[in-house]
């Protein structure tokens, strides 16, 4: 998040996004204005967002372009980036509009070379004698991957610790990568059970010091969403002017990240941290 | 909501491997394991498998999910293990829809034209690669005619494809809808015709209500009544599960 709130700060503009499943970060750059192309599987942020409202409003009314894949397909098309080939294999999305219906047509697809030339392309299976069809995903390396983790050291080397997504794959497949962190700490530990580490430190380009980094979102082992965040966020991005007042207050006129945490609260934050023993903070059900 | 989460529950088998997206399947997972099916494993496509979950995760994303589990890894093994034929048939995979047709096919994508949809939706998330794997699948749905629908604006999660053995011509894996789960009954499919049909009602709806809420053609004539919740189902429901009611809400 606090990479995004950057962004929007730079007004970096013109992105092309590819994401397995964007929430409330998607939905902040998307409602800045800041973003021309999505290749993405959900856009969605759990009981908080059934569709993320700034998302939905642009697909709607054709400010950003969406192409749609399935989550194993853009987890496939990272790994193929990755993986330096061009395409991997699967069986997800035959005979569905996945396959059939193309968000990008042919001419825009000429137009940014960055796009693979077809969406997904239908083969049959060389190696077996009974053939069959497979679905073949197009690799893809981003120009940056933005990640959050709960360790990264000053030289780059980055721990996941909880849900790893596809971290790997993204970092690998991308040509920069830069990332947040709860905790810096000395290389040294991370290095002595590195069979725990996510990423190396030679993929890494930069790495930022930013406590509650992921918030309003959960960090697993640090702090919890904050509903009442996201709740109201949800009723204030279905208003084009209170959304523009939101990122006003809370994106563009603090300085920094920092700034942002701090018109919430140290009271506040601190009520979000994850109980002892569990990754994330219990509810009471008094 | 509580007689659909009770249905379902009733309908998952000890030795299942539940694939769960959040809400409501979640809810009748969780009242599966406490009740009918406590060797259950749940499993979620963020990677977490068999997790202790002693409060309801909100989105796949949540640190809940993650728990106790016996493993936690990411998408690219999550979704692996649900094409490997090893494990895959032995997955009931729980998924919902905005629209659904008589074959079971689902749209979570779009309503009207995809390049300009009346009303943009989440999209498949990894609703169509468990659709595309996985041995069961098991749908939720709102009973009304405009998510009932004769054909869906969009197809996101191949369901029987159009019937009769056409999800095997399109290459599919083995699997494909079982059950559809709704505010009015339960629905299977025809053996053959992969057709859709009232297999229950529950003892406050009765076949007309679901034919008046389905814009195909449904056969009715078979369906039976699906008995009651329990006193005991409904106090693990209410007090164990959802406790907060974050999912169930106020209705009863």
């Amino acid at each position: 998040m606090a990479l995004a709130h950057e962004i929007i700060r730079q007004g970096i503009d013109r992105l092309h996004i590819v994401m397995h499943s964007g929430g409330q970060a998607l939905d902040l750059l998307i409602g800045a204005g800041l973003v021309e192309l999505v290749e993405i599987a959900y856009g969605a942020n759990g009981r908080f967002a059934s569709t993320c409202t700034r998302f939905r409003k642009a697909a709607e009314n054709g400010s950003i372009k969406v192409e749609d894949y399935s989550n194993y397909q853009m987890t496939l098309r990272f790994m193929a980036g990755a993986m330096g080939v061009p395409f991997l294999p699967t069986f997800s999305s035959l005979g569905t509009d996945i396959l059939e219906r193309w968000g990008f047509d042919h001419e825009l697809r000429t137009q940014h070379p960055s796009l693979p030339k077809m969406k997904l392309v239908v083969t049959d299976d060389p190696f077996s004698s009974v053939g069959g069809p497979l679905v073949l995903v197009p690799a893809v390396n981003p120009d940056v991957c933005l990640l959050h983790a709960q360790k990264a050291s000053a030289e780059g080397t980055v721990r996941v610790e909880g849900l790893t997504f596809a971290d790997a794959e993204q970092a690998r497949a991308s040509r920069a990568v830069i990332v947040t962190c709860e905790d810096v700490v000395p290389d040294e530990e991370l290095r002595k059970e590195p069979w725990h580490n996510t990423i190396p430190s030679v993929l890494v380009d930069a790495v930022i010091h930013q406590p509650y980094g992921a918030h309003p979102t959960a960090c697993y082992l640090h702090y919890d969403y904050d509903d009442r965040h996201l709740l109201e966020y949800d009723k204030i991005a279905a208003d084009d002017l209170a959304f523009k007042e939101y990122l006003t207050k809370y994106v563009l006129s603090p300085g920094s990240f920092n700034d942002y945490l701090g018109i919430l609260g140290n009271d506040r934050l601190g009520k979000l941290r994850a109980s002892p023993g569990f990754g994330f903070h219990r509810r009471d059900v008094a | 909501m509580e007689m659909m989460a009770i249905a379902a529950a009733r309908r998952i088998r000890d030795d299942d491997i539940v694939f769960c997206g959040t809400g409501l399947p979640l809810v009748a997972a969780m009242t599966a394991k406490k009740t009918y099916a406590p060797h259950c494993t749940v499993f979620f496509e963020t990677g977490s498998l068999d997790p202790s979950l002693p409060e309801i995760p909100l989105a796949v994303s949540d640190p809940r999910v993650i728990h106790g589990a016996s493993h936690a890894s990411g998408l690219a093994d999550a979704f692996g293990f649900m094409q490997n034929r090893r494990f895959g048939p032995r997955v009931l995979g729980i998924l919902s829809g905005a629209q659904i047709d008589s074959y079971g096919n689902l749209n979570s994508t779009c309503i009207g034209d995809y390049r300009k949809p009346t009303t943009r939706l989440p999209g498949s998330g990894g609703a169509c690669d468990v659709a595309s794997f996985v041995g069961r699948t098991m749908i939720f749905m709102k009973h009304e005619p405009r998510r009932f629908v004769k054909r869906v604006d969009y197809i996101t999660s191949p369901g029987w494809v159009r019937g009769w053995d056409s999800r095997t011509s399109t290459g599919l894996l083995e699997g494909g809808p079982e059950t559809v789960v709704t505010t009015l009954g339960v629905m299977r499919f025809h053996e053959k015709t992969k057709e859709m049909f009232l297999s229950e009602y529950y003892e406050f709806t009765n076949p007309i209500e679901v034919l008046s809420n389905t814009d195909f053609g449904i056969e009715v004539s078979d369906a039976q009544a699906e008995p009651p919740p329990t006193q005991e189902e409904l106090h693990t429901l209410r007090t164990e599960v959802d406790p907060l009611r974050l999912i169930l809400g106020n209705d009863v």
